[in-house]
Parts: structure tokens; C-alpha cells; sequence
């Protein structure tokens, strides 16, 4: 358990409007150093528009994101080392698999002999050693989610944010590849936020499941910012 | 054929027997001409060849200025939201559609007199005319690109800069290559725009072609230089199909506005978009407004001088008509060769659609006429059909017959996919309920095919108004079309002259996408055509 002032990451009554509707009321959240926190709501309910705002992708209306007691405004995505991960794979269709896993690396200047053993290194860890060479396309979607989530462990992400990463695959696959993530998340002992809409998925997943209804001023008011699942 | 209501082949007849007679047949007469001793003079003066050059370089530095001018427009117009984005869509496509010599006039207006004859305003002119090719074919594109794509790559760490580069330009570049092959095939065989802006140092080969013809009665070496164009269109649509044949790549497209646009907001994209809005102003606007008031600019002041003398018999160059008799000429070509060209695109299609054996053929060459010059179809026209023994030069047909020519690859692109997509199993219900073959098709396939035929028809229309390339071989002294009569005005010196043509250009410019606005409404946006 933490409290906010040790949290790695603490989210402070952030709101966003498209245009007249509010999609975000004045959320806040927190999660502590290497803890998963699973969000649950249904769709639509603004849960990947919090996911954009962490991850710098979108300027909130009002409200801050803190990361270890720094204020991350003016703080652009490229800089802020969160990881992001989206129920579509979204695999750059013009790269290969380890083009795909690279990107980061490279990104970050890392040099060629560097990224290609650290690649490899992640496709073991996502159980699909073998597969650099594959075209994107080949891929079934199980992998293809695979690979992406090693794509956003290369570049040794701060925080993970998950957007509701096994939406789009069958029951089977989701609850071995939540599972499979969870062992993942706490061997590296990176801390996730993991949006869902599937409260199963999100038990198995999460040290801590919360409501996004509960976190807003439209839900019931929690003075810690933590609300959770009773 | 269970499938097809009426066989293929008997559709084929007329498309075909069109092809060949006013296609095939007048490039063959062309190239015999070609080979005459004194054509293959021609290539070995070292004029000719810098032409060649020039029509080259004019043509690549015009794909790459459209090129650098229009992407931040695309993107600024496809992925911002603003008030007035769609208006100034619009706006930013009437260009496209305006008749070549309106463009030149366009041009005229706008800059000094010093300028004409430049390469600048040759490449101004070709900047305007293909922003809208850019804008529509990388825009349907571009509007749909997943923005996640560009989010995912930030995440890992990749500046704006960099996430552009790595992910978005790799996404984009098919359609990048397929406007650049279209506007580097446009202003290759440009015609009116060179004619209307060129000088004495900026000749195009269609230019050439036209002037040894018309000026100095020099068919034979009009003919070589065809051929040397042929030829060098053959490489111009070799390296287009090369740029073309990168595999496009498989991703996933977003249709919601909301998802894919943003509010400018930030001072970077506010001078982005201040600048597109200022590029959009200057170069596609400015020309058109100049126009309409060169025709009401008289002497100091303002008048309706010049637009009188549109009704004015000794304003006009026929000696016995008003140069706004041109409009009735345009308007009564423009009808025939609409007829003409749904017809024979609406059979061909059909014929392509139903067809088993044969079908891409076909297809290939009543397209061909969109990857041969206008100069090339009016030259080889005039060669086949415009000289003793078969000489049809004095007759009404030979100019909307041309224009019927250049307009039915259009009918058949638009009516094609829509016969294509006609459900077989609807003809076996007919014909199961005694539908006879010819019933079938009248019952079943012509009510969904009507919508494709009237927009065919819309563009067809629209395409004869301005047709100058094919006309200025064809047309009759005594009755010339609107984009001629404003040349031979513009020939004529005098401000009279001048003022006149301006204010017919007008009209041509306002008939023009009249008709373009009509068959816009007829039509369904559909992402990534023209």
C-alpha cells in the first residue's frame, strides 16, 4: 500500500471536454511504485482519453499528472518514458517485427549491435523468440499483441499504460495473455495502468481494481484519490 | 456467362469499333507520318531538343513544388479542425476542374506583364492547376491515418519530428507517389497553360507540336516531334507506374473526424496553419479574383465595357459573330460529346465488367486516351481524318467526337467499379422470373448504374467545355469553342482585346464549375480518387 506522497504516478482532478461534453470530471488517481492498477468502465467513459493525458498525448482542460512529485505539464510524450499499448496492436504495418521492437531503441540513439540483442532479448520474453524476421502482417492477433507489448517494454518504460490490450482477442487467449502480463509487470517491476472494461480480466490482472466513476467528481467524492473496488 | 445479362462481346462492338477508328487508327497514321524522311530531320535539330529538355525540367520542378506547397496543406486541411475547413476544401479543389486556358488567363491577370514567359509563372500556373491532385489523392489517405500510429511511436520516445518520418511519411508515400506520377503526367503534356503563359525560351513539346503545325505548316516534323513525345510519354508513364507499384501497405483508417483531427492550438500549428491558409490565398484565390476584375478594370477605372463587347460582332474574330456565340458552339459540342462518351463509357463498361476473356485489355486502351496528350489525339484526328481523300475537317462532328475521346476514360473509371459491384445473384432472380437478357440489364443493372452515368456525364461535360489541347487542331475557323475564342482574342493586341478575353475566361470559369458543382452533388465522397 502507498500513500500519495511516495506515489510514482499521481493524477490530480484532471478534466477534459470535447467541445460541450465532458468526457473527464476532475479525475484523480494515484499508483504506487511497481503496482498495477486495473480501471474498469464501460466503453466511453473517458477512459482512454486519461490514458492520452498520462501519456502526454493530450493536454488536459485543468488538473495535473505528477510523476515522483514532478509536475509533468509541458513535459512532451517523447520525454515522459510511459509506455503505451492500445487494444489494436497498431504494429507500423511498413516495419517488421523487429523494426517494430526496435523503434524505441532507436529512437533513443541506441546503437545497432545494442537494439538487436535487446530485441531479441524481449521476443524470448514475450514467448515468440524467432519471430524478428516476421512481416507484421503474418502475424495472428495474439502475437501481433505480443509484440507490440514488447515493443513498449524496449525502451524500458517508466510506467505502462495498457488500453484495454486483449479487447480485441478471444476469452481463451485474454486469460492467458493477462496471465502472462501480470508475471511480466511484476518481474520487471514496472508499474501499469491497465484500462479495461471486463471486471474478470481485471482481477486477475491488478493488485488494485478501481472504478473510473469513482475516481470524478460526478462519483462519490474520495479524499485519498484511490477509490476502489469493495 | 450465366452470370452476365448480356454478353460481353455484343457490348463491346461500339467501344471498340470507336477505339480503333478514332484512336488507334489516327496514332497509326501519326507514326507512318513519323517515319518519313523529313521527320527524322527533326530529332537532329538541337532546338527540338531543348525542348525536350525543358518539357522534362519544367515538368519534374513542377511535381516537386506542387509537392512542397500542397502536403502542409493536406494535412492542415485534413487533420485540423477549424471553422471553414470544409469551404476552403472546396475552394482548394475548383482549380482541378478549371479549364487549362482559364488557368493561363488566371495568371495573366494576377502578374505583371513581365513575367509571362517565364519558367515562374509557367510553374506558378502548374502549382495551381495540381494542388487539388495532391490534396484529394493524399488527403483521402491522410484523413483516415489512425492517429495511434503517431501517438504509439511518441511513447517510445520519437520526437514529433521523428514519429512523422519513421511512421507517417512510410504510410503516406503510396499515395505520395501516386499524386506525384499524375501531376508529373499533367504537366508533361501541358498544353493551354504553356500556350496562354509561355515565351519565345518556354516551349513544351505540345507547344511545339501545335506551332509547326498551325504556324508553319509543318506536318512532317510535327509528326516526329509526336512520336519523340509518345516516346517520351511512354517513359513518363513507365517511371509513374514504377513510383505507383511500391506495395501499398496494409493498415488500419479511422472515419471519424473526431478521432483524427485536432484543434490547432499550440503557436507551431497556429503558423502552420496560417501559412496554408496564406499559400492557399495567394496562389489559388489571388489568379481567380484577378480575373473577374481584369474584366471590369477599364483604362483607370471600373466598367462593363469589355463585357459588352462579349456581345459585340466586331469584337469577335469570326468576322460575323459576337465572341459569346462561343458559349452556344461549347454548350451544343459539350452535349454531343457528353451523349457520345456515356454512351460508349457506359457500354465499355458494362462490356469490361461482364467480360471473362479480355476485359483489362479493353480497359487498357479506352484509358489510353488519358495517358495520350489532347495534342496527340487532335494531331493524329486531323492527320487520319482531316486531309483528301476523307477530309471531315469542315464537319460539325470531328470536335465533340475529340472531346467524347478524352472524356471516356472518365466515364468508364467512374461507371466501372459501379458495374462491378452489381450483385449476380439480382440477374438470377430476374431471369428466373422471365426476365429476358436485354430486360434483365434495362431492370437491373441500369437503375443502380444511373447515379455513375450522370456523374460520368457531369464530368464529360465539363471536360468538353475546356478541352483546348484536341480542339485547337479541330476546331472550324468560323466556329470556335470558348477556350479558342479566348486565345485567338488574347493573339489579337489591343487592350480590347485583352479585356474581352479576360471576361470571356470568366464565363468559362463560372459555366465550368457550375457543372463540376452539380456533379459534385450527384457524387459520394469516396477517399483516395480524383
Amino acid at each position: 500500500m502507498t500513500t500519495p506522497s511516495d506515489a510514482a504516478l499521481r493524477v490530480d482532478a484532471v478534466s477534459v471536454a470535447f467541445g460541450t461534453r465532458r468526457v473527464l470530471d476532475r479525475v484523480s488517481l494515484t499508483v504506487g511504485p511497481g503496482e498495477v492498477v486495473c480501471l474498469l468502465g464501460p466503453s466511453g467513459s473517458g477512459k482512454s482519453t486519461l490514458l492520452q493525458v498520462v501519456a502526454g498525448l493530450r493536454e488536459p482542460d485543468s488538473g495535473t499528472v505528477w510523476w515522483a512529485g514532478a509536475d509533468l505539464a509541458g513535459v512532451p510524450a517523447h520525454r515522459r518514458r510511459f509506455g503505451l499499448v492500445f487494444q489494436d496492436p497498431l504494429l507500423f504495418p511498413h516495419l517488421d517485427v523487429v523494426g517494430n521492437v526496435g523503434y524505441g531503441l532507436r529512437a533513443a540513439g541506441r546503437p545497432g549491435a545494442e537494439v538487436g540483442t535487446r530485441v531479441a532479448g524481449l521476443l524470448e520474453l514475450v514467448d515468440l523468440p524467432g519471430f524478428g524476421r516476421r512481416r507484421v502482417a503474418t502475424l495472428s492477433g495474439g502475437e501481433a499483441q505480443r509484440v507490440a507489448l514488447a515493443r513498449a517494454l524496449a525502451p524500458d518504460p517508466r510506467l505502462l499504460l495498457l488500453d484495454e490490450p486483449f479487447g480485441a482477442l478471444d476469452r481463451d487467449l485474454r486469460d492467458r495473455l493477462a496471465v502472462d502480463v501480470r508475471a511480466l509487470l511484476h518481474r520487471l517491476g514496472t508499474p501499469a495502468v491497465h484500462v479495461t472494461h471486463d471486471l474478470a480480466e481485471a482481477q486477475l490482472v491488478g493488485d488494485r481494481v478501481v472504478r473510473l466513476a469513482d475516481l470524478g467528481a460526478a462519483g462519490g467524492f474520495d479524499p485519498t484519490g484511490r477509490g476502489s473496488v469493495p | 456467362m450465366g452470370a452476365a445479362p448480356l454478353r460481353a462481346w455484343v457490348l463491346a462492338i461500339v467501344p471498340v469499333g470507336v477505339l480503333l477508328a478514332f484512336l488507334a487508327w489516327p496514332v497509326a497514321v501519326l507514326l507512318a507520318h513519323s517515319l518519313s524522311g523529313r521527320s527524322v530531320e527533326v530529332l537532329q535539330q538541337p532546338s527540338v531538343w531543348r525542348v525536350v529538355g525543358f518539357t522534362l525540367g519544367q515538368a519534374l520542378l513542377s511535381t516537386l513544388l506542387t509537392l512542397a506547397v500542397a502536403l502542409p496543406g493536406t494535412f492542415v486541411l485534413h487533420r485540423y479542425a477549424f471553422p471553414g475547413r470544409r469551404a476552403l476544401l472546396a475552394v482548394a479543389t475548383v482549380p482541378f476542374v478549371l479549364p487549362t486556358v482559364v488557368v493561363g488567363l488566371a495568371f495573366r491577370a494576377l502578374l505583371p506583364p513581365s513575367w509571362v514567359g517565364t519558367l515562374g509563372v509557367i510553374l506558378l500556373a502548374h502549382v495551381f492547376f495540381n494542388y487539388a491532385v495532391v490534396v484529394r489523392v493524399v488527403g483521402g489517405l491522410w484523413a483516415h491515418l489512425d492517429p495511434r500510429y503517431e501517438q504509439v511511436a511518441r511513447a517510445l520516445g520519437a520526437t514529433p519530428w521523428r514519429a512523422f518520418r519513421t511512421v507517417t511519411w512510410p504510410l503516406l508515400r503510396p499515395a505520395v507517389a501516386a499524386a506525384a506520377a499524375l501531376v508529373l503526367l499533367f504537366t508533361f503534356t501541358s498544353f493551354g497553360v504553356v500556350l496562354v503563359l509561355g515565351g519565345p525560351t518556354t516551349v513544351t513539346l505540345e507547344v511545339e507540336i501545335y506551332r509547326r503545325t498551325a504556324q508553319l505548316l509543318d506536318l512532317s516534323g510535327a509528326a516526329g516531334l509526336a512520336l519523340l513525345q509518345l516516346g517520351a510519354l511512354g517513359v513518363v508513364l513507365l517511371v509513374s507506374a514504377r513510383l505507383q507499384a511500391r506495395v501499398a501497405v496494409a493498415q488500419r483508417l479511422r472515419t471519424d473526424p473526431a478521432e483524427t483531427t485536432v484543434r490547432p492550438r499550440r503557436p507551431g500549428q497556429l503558423v502552420l496553419l496560417g501559412g496554408v491558409l496564406a499559400s492557399i490565398g495567394v496562389l489559388l484565390v489571388a489568379p481567380m479574383v484577378a480575373l473577374v476584375y481584369r474584366s471590369v478594370r477599364v483604362g483607370d477605372g471600373f466598367g462593363l465595357a469589355w463585357w459588352r463587347a462579349l456581345a459585340d460582332v466586331d469584337a469577335g474574330t469570326t468576322g460575323f459573330s459576337a465572341p459569346l456565340a462561343a458559349l452556344r458552339v461549347s454548350l451544343g459540342y459539350a452535349a454531343v460529346a457528353t451523349v457520345v462518351a456515356v454512351v460508349v463509357g457506359g457500354l465499355a463498361a458494362c462490356a469490361v465488367a461482364y467480360a471473362r476473356h479480355g476485359a483489362s485489355l479493353l480497359d487498357a486502351g479506352l484509358t489510353l486516351p488519358l495517358g495520350t496528350s489532347a495534342v496527340t489525339v487532335g494531331f493524329g484526328l486531323l492527320l487520319a481524318y482531316g486531309r483528301p481523300p476523307l477530309d471531315l475537317r469542315g464537319s460539325w462532328g470531328m470536335v465533340p467526337l475529340a472531346h467524347a475521346l478524352v472524356a471516356v476514360p472518365l466515364v468508364l473509371r467512374t461507371v466501372l467499379p459501379v458495374a462491378r459491384s452489381v450483385d449476380p445473384r439480382l440477374r438470377q432472380v430476374a431471369a428466373t422470373l422471365g426476365a429476358a437478357p436485354l430486360r434483365t440489364w434495362a431492370t437491373v443493372d441500369l437503375p443502380q448504374l444511373a447515379r455513375a452515368l450522370g456523374v460520368g456525364a457531369g464530368f464529360a461535360f465539363a471536360v468538353s467545355l475546356g478541352e483546348f489541347g484536341a480542339t485547337a487542331f479541330l476546331a472550324r475557323a468560323d466556329s470556335p469553342t470558348l477556350p479558342v475564342q479566348v486565345v485567338r482574342l488574347l493573339g489579337r493586341p489591343g487592350e480590347q482585346s485583352l479585356g474581352t478575353a479576360m471576361a470571356l475566361a470568366t464565363v468559362l470559369m463560372v459555366v465550368t464549375a457550375l457543372a463540376v458543382l452539380v456533379t459534385e452533388r450527384l457524387r459520394a465522397g469516396r477517399p483516395g480518387q480524383l
